[in-house]
């Protein structure tokens, strides 16, 4: 037998008690966690009422009226039980998880360290009472399953060791885990069909499964079987196989005194993005999206998550942070206040192997990047864009600028505007090359110089003669004439536009008019709460 | 290159004068002198790519050349319709300056948005951005902030033919193509209170290089084919079908 001795430690319902920790419900509420519509862990609460896992929902509630039901997150277990690993991998080194909850552990090591098994496990017990998990169970056997079964034995069993405690490890001795395991239920070791099956031969227990020969188990009922054999006869053949910790990618640095410029700051941060790029290579990874922290001296965090399209070298990592204090502001500006700590943490990193360069270079793209990310230094983050169509009735509100290198709203973008059915109110027809981003005041008069109204029945009160274009900020693309007062040749409208009429804040009521004026150009004009305006030109 | 072509001139002058009657000579001397120009290269010629449609009647020989400047005045369509041609290829190309430019409007040009960079708004760094953007994208729109010098321009202008950008610019440029600017516009579909705009006939006025080469007027309909897009009702259709059919392209005489 060179079964190693394995140490394995178990929570009991640990999902209740991870669901419990993430919804801040009182302890003594009887509960339960539903995967696919049936109770996959309840608390002992409603255990105690009938609740077993494996009812449907319905009738866990029959038998326990007050049971409060939530879905179950496998993802949230695991993430509960990440910060018992640490604490455990503390005071024992290489501890594997078997599922979430549960937990082996070499003995060998443990055991030299604290004298004796009983020792060894009550050491590790200890802490998880610490933990807040006083419930909490040891098994020492030959092998992972033998010791999980140990730690999963009704307590009144022989065996238990300890004096403080002499319920919660049990210990079997070396050599002996068949005869432990043998008036177990076969279930323990073979799944639904296989189960079923031994029950209708007669085998009912892990001893009677043991004394069928391997091979005949083996060639009946295929590999599955004869590893579940294997189990039953305690000659397992898995191993304890610790967990490799996750590296810790964060980096960051502290600055005392205060750095307050921006240049500075870039220059004082190079070394840390460097290992952080680094760090990350080392394990044959790269980062394609991080978080930056940046603590300031008047107490404020600023967390901002930036994506990049390709992945992030440490010169695009001081350009974020850059981006991220300046705001729209340049590169030359100071800062408001004093920055006194930046981290940088990987929020997506991916293995290098997928990012990497083809042969022959990945051609044109990867220049297209290198020249927007240069530019993106000059003009701020959001200074380079690609424009995506979004839904909505103003034309202004229809396109979406998206910075380079940011995922954007893709598929819903994209869905309504290419593929979805139109907006009602959405203008037909040409659409205008020139949409402004504000509407721009202009002036629309009928004959007797008055402005042009709408009247509560949606019709023009009279019509539109003389048209005035907006005062251009920029000059030159608006016409050479000026400002005054042009006739109008050509109109249609009024098209009303009536938004959320049911939020008053938010609602909005334009009437829109497209007209052509004497010098030949059209225009979309939108009459709103404050007089005409245009909201878009054709040029 | 300037002191063989005066030496060249003079030589076909004398020879000119030989030949006796003015007529002749004035003949011989511009015979001469297309042989001159045909040999010896007095501009960079980087080649460039076919258009198709209306812009092969606009741009001079029929394709927009690679490594020059085009100026296009006053109308955002004519630049997208330029802008489409360049791309029609999936290349990717950059709008520097206009912060108003119209996505939608671009989309129904032909004009893929996913391959298109804006940088609306450059201010003072506009001509920063677009040297570095000439440098790897095949075409680059730009609408100048302020008038550049001819240094600036000239500067330019050599990024421009080291990397084969076309570079159009929206408003004065002083070394350019080709200048293209509306002179004229006729709308279609829009009425006395009633109908909407469905069209276009643009007369653009076509001046070659530095205002110096031929120049004439161009009768253009835009859009060019109908907008694709199922929400356009049967009667924007139609009209657009039938400024298809009926318009096209018409030279309306040179000026």
């Amino acid at each position: 037998m060179n079964r190693e001795r394995t140490i394995v430690l178990w929570c009991p319902d640990w999902p209740v008690r991870a669901a419990r920790s993430a919804t801040d419900l009182p302890a003594d509420t009887p509960m339960a966690l539903i995967d696919h519509r049936m109770v996959f862990a309840c608390s002992p609460e409603a255990r105690r009422l009938g609740v077993r896992r494996g009812l449907t929902v319905r009738e866990a509630q029959f038998r326990c009226t007050d049971l409060i039901v939530l879905p179950y997150d496998p993802a949230l277990d695991r993430r509960a039980f990440e910060p018992v690993l640490d604490g455990l991998e503390d005071i024992a080194p290489g501890v594997a998880v078997l599922r979430p909850g549960t937990c082996a552990i070499r003995a060998r090591g443990p055991v030299r360290y604290y004298g004796s098994e009983a020792a060894a496990a009550r050491a590790m017990l200890d802490y998880l009472h610490g933990a807040g998990l006083p419930e909490a169970r040891a098994g020492i056997a030959d092998g992972p399953f033998a010791a999980e079964q140990a730690a999963r034995a009704p307590a009144t069993g022989p065996g238990g060791v300890g004096s403080e405690s002499p319920d919660r490890v049990r210990i079997v001795p070396s050599g002996e885990s068949a005869a432990f395991l043998a008036p177990l239920p076969v279930s323990a070791v073979a799944d639904a069909g296989l189960g079923t099956l031994l029950a209708r031969l007669g085998v009912h227990t892990l001893g009677q499964l043991a004394a069928l020969p391997a091979l005949d188990v083996h060639r009946r009922f295929g590999a599955a079987a004869a590893q579940a054999h294997a189990r039953a006869a305690g000659r397992e053949h898995e191993e304890v196989v610790p967990r490799t910790p996750t590296p810790v990618f964060d980096r960051g640095q502290e600055f005392e005194p205060a750095l307050d410029r921006i240049d500075q700051l870039a220059f004082a941060l190079r070394s840390t993005a460097d290992t952080f790029v680094l760090a990350l290579r080392e394990q044959t990874l790269v980062c394609t999206a991080v978080s930056i922290l940046v603590s300031t001296e008047d107490g404020l965090l600023t967390e901002r998550t930036w994506r990049h399209p390709r992945w992030f070298t440490a010169s695009d990592l001081i350009d974020r942070v850059r981006w991220q204090l300046q705001g729209e502001g340049r590169a030359d500006s100071g800062l408001a206040a004093g920055v006194i700590r930046v981290t940088f943490s990987p929020d997506r990193v991916d293995a290098v192997a997928n990012h990497e360069d083809g042969l022959w270079g990945t051609g044109p793209d990867e220049r297209i990047h290198h020249a927007l990310t240069r530019v993106q230094g000059l003009v701020g983050h959001a200074g380079v864009v690609t424009a995506a169509i979004s839904g909505g009735r103003m034309l202004a509100d229809r396109q979406l600028w998206v910075p380079w290198g940011d995922d954007g709203a893709g598929p819903p973008g994209r869905a309504s505007g290419g593929d979805a059915r139109p907006w009602s109110g959405s203008l037909g027809g040409l659409l205008p090359a020139t949409v402004y981003r504000e509407r721009r005041p202009v002036t629309l008069v009928t004959d007797d110089g008055h402005a042009l109204r709408v009247d509560d029945r949606g019709a023009l009160v009279g019509e539109p003669a003389r048209f005035s274009p907006p005062r251009s900020a920029a000059g030159g693309t608006e016409g050479s004439t000026g400002t005054e007062p042009r006739t109008v040749v050509a109109w249609a409208g009024p098209w009303p536009v009536l938004e959320r009429w049911w939020d008053t804040p938010a609602g909005r009521t334009v009437q829109r008019v497209q007209i052509v004026e004497e010098h030949g150009s059209a225009w979309l004009l939108a009459l709103d709460g404050d007089g005409w305006r245009a909201e878009a030109r054709y040029d | 290159m300037s002191i063989p072509l005066t030496s060249e001139a003079r030589v076909a002058g004398s020879s000119a004068g030989t030949a006796g009657t003015a007529g002749s000579a004035a003949e011989r001397v511009s015979e001469l002198q297309a042989r001159i120009h045909g040999m010896q290269r007095d501009r960079w010629d980087g080649g460039g790519r076919p258009v198709s449609g209306v812009l092969a009647e606009l741009l001079p020989d029929g394709i927009l050349r690679t490594g020059v400047v085009y100026t296009v005045d006053n109308s955002t369509s004519l630049i997208m319709a330029v802008l489409a041609a360049a791309t029609a290829d999936g290349g990717w190309s950059a709008v520097v300056g206009l912060p108003d430019f119209g996505a939608e409007a671009a989309i129904g040009f032909g004009i893929d948005l996913e391959r298109v960079v804006l940088v609306p708004s450059p201010a003072d760094q506009w001509l920063a951005v677009t040297a570095a953007l000439v440098d790897v994208l095949p075409v680059v729109v730009v609408h100048p902030e302020r008038a550049v010098g001819d240094a600036e321009a000239a500067r330019l202008g050599a990024r421009l033919r080291q990397s084969g950008c076309t570079l159009i610019v929206a408003g004065a440029w002083s070394q350019s193509e080709a200048a293209l600017r509306v002179t004229g516009t006729r709308w279609e579909g829009l009425g006395a209170g009633h109908g909407y705009l469905a069209g276009r006939d643009l007369t653009v006025h076509v001046s070659g290089r530095n205002g110096s080469g031929p120049r004439r007027s161009t009768l253009v309909h835009l859009p060019e084919v109908a907008a694709p897009g199922d929400a356009e009702p049967v009667v924007r259709r139609e009209s657009g079908r039938r400024g298809r059919a009926g318009a096209g392209i018409r030279k309306s005489g040179r000026s």
